[in-house]
């Protein structure tokens, strides 16, 4: 890996100077499987509607079910088994088979660009991803769908929802990275 | 069409989000330093995965309303909701290095962190569900234009449209790849 990519902390996939063909492939592989679940079972990609379910699962483990049905949000989205959280299990499970199948599943604590910022510490890396996800996943609730079930989705339809997302996000986050990383 | 609450389609779940997780990984978007660097401006593989992705997924989907195929599935444009949600989401998006989705793929190819922010996605989907009556009488009530496009604010035809997506996404990679612009 050269120097340079280590330092933008990108593995090389490519030599420098040759396109990297894999995000234009992923992008026509997301958008078929699109079409591909638009017409077979008419159900857009999208993950934190599930996600909330989970949550709602999870939550029913600590105050009894009788509490999570009683809330609003989770009346309407109770935890089951169903397409959508199924489709999670299978988000991990083609992902891991993706990396084991490349010889690029590797246990990872603190990545290479954290590091650089902030050092070492697993613990500092850990506070905020776990700080980093719950605002990630209220703000997809609050938005309706998160960058797959909003952006990817609603913006291949070319819903206003998408797309606004989209630009929301991609501001807010320039500007936080600016601040955070401090370019 | 095969409905997503039979046993085919619960199936069909697994295999669809096992091929996004797929897609995901060799794009190489569940990695934090990807994304961080994104936002950075240093690495614009995110944009040519969504960006493609929507393109190809757009036209694609069009297609198949038109010949009958498929429905559309166009959300509610809650105008506050997104905006603020959006916004929040980029700013948990920098601070955790991944959306939901890439998480959990992330966590399939070993990210130790992405494992902790799930922890923290669950614990902001459960301080949501906890919101959600507030949110949604002060929030999200407030500007909703309903399920529209881009089609229906600016009264372009969606082919229009999506040809003029192309065109730029055409543009854009194109200056991208001969700028080097990092992967």
């Amino acid at each position: 890996m050269s120097t340079h990519a280590a330092r933008a902390g990108v593995s090389a996939a490519a030599p420098t100077g040759r396109i990297d063909w894999s995000p234009y492939m992923a992008g026509i592989g997301i958008g078929i499987l699109s079409w591909i679940v638009f017409v077979v079972v008419a159900t857009p990609i999208g993950v934190t509607t599930a996600a909330s379910q989970v949550a709602g699962g999870v939550a029913g483990l600590f105050i009894g079910q009788e509490a999570v049905q009683a809330n609003p949000y989770w009346a309407r989205n109770p935890f089951r088994l169903d397409y959508g959280t199924l489709f999670l299990v299978g988000t991990f499970v083609g992902a891991l088979a993706s990396a084991l199948a490349s010889g690029r599943f590797r246990i990872e604590s603190v990545p290479t660009v954290w590091a650089e910022r902030f050092g070492p510490s697993a613990a500092a890396r850990y506070a905020a991803a776990f700080v980093g996800g719950a605002i990630v996943m209220y703000g997809a609730r609050m938005a309706g769908g998160c960058t797959s079930g909003n952006g990817i989705s609603q913006g291949l339809q070319l819903a206003v929802v998408g797309w606004t997302f989209l630009a929301a996000m991609f501001a807010s986050g320039l500007a936080s990275a600016a601040i955070v990383f401090r370019r | 069409m095969i409905s997503n609450a039979t046993p085919p389609g619960l199936f069909l779940a697994v295999v669809f989000g096992a091929a996004f997780g797929w897609l995901l990984h060799r794009g190489r978007v569940t990695d934090y330093n990807v994304i961080v660097n994104q936002f950075r401006l240093k690495d614009f593989t995110v944009l040519k995965v969504m960006l493609t992705a929507i393109v190809v997924g757009g036209l694609g989907v069009l297609l198949f309303v038109h010949l009958g195929l498929a429905k559309w599935h166009v959300r509610d444009a809650n105008m506050l909701g997104v905006l603020i949600g959006g916004g929040l989401f980029g700013v948990g998006m920098v601070l955790y290095g991944y959306c939901p989705g890439t998480a959990i793929a992330a966590v399939g190819t070993g990210s130790l962190h992405a494992l902790v922010g799930v922890l923290g996605m669950i614990g902001g989907a459960i301080l949501y569900a906890y919101s959600f009556d507030w949110v949604r009488g002060n929030i999200l009530s407030v500007w909703n234009l309903g399920k529209v496009t881009l089609s229906d604010i600016t009264g372009i035809p969606p082919l229009l449209i999506y040809l003029g997506l192309a065109a730029v996404a055409i543009v854009l990679f194109v200056i991208l790849e001969k700028r080097g612009s990092g992967r």
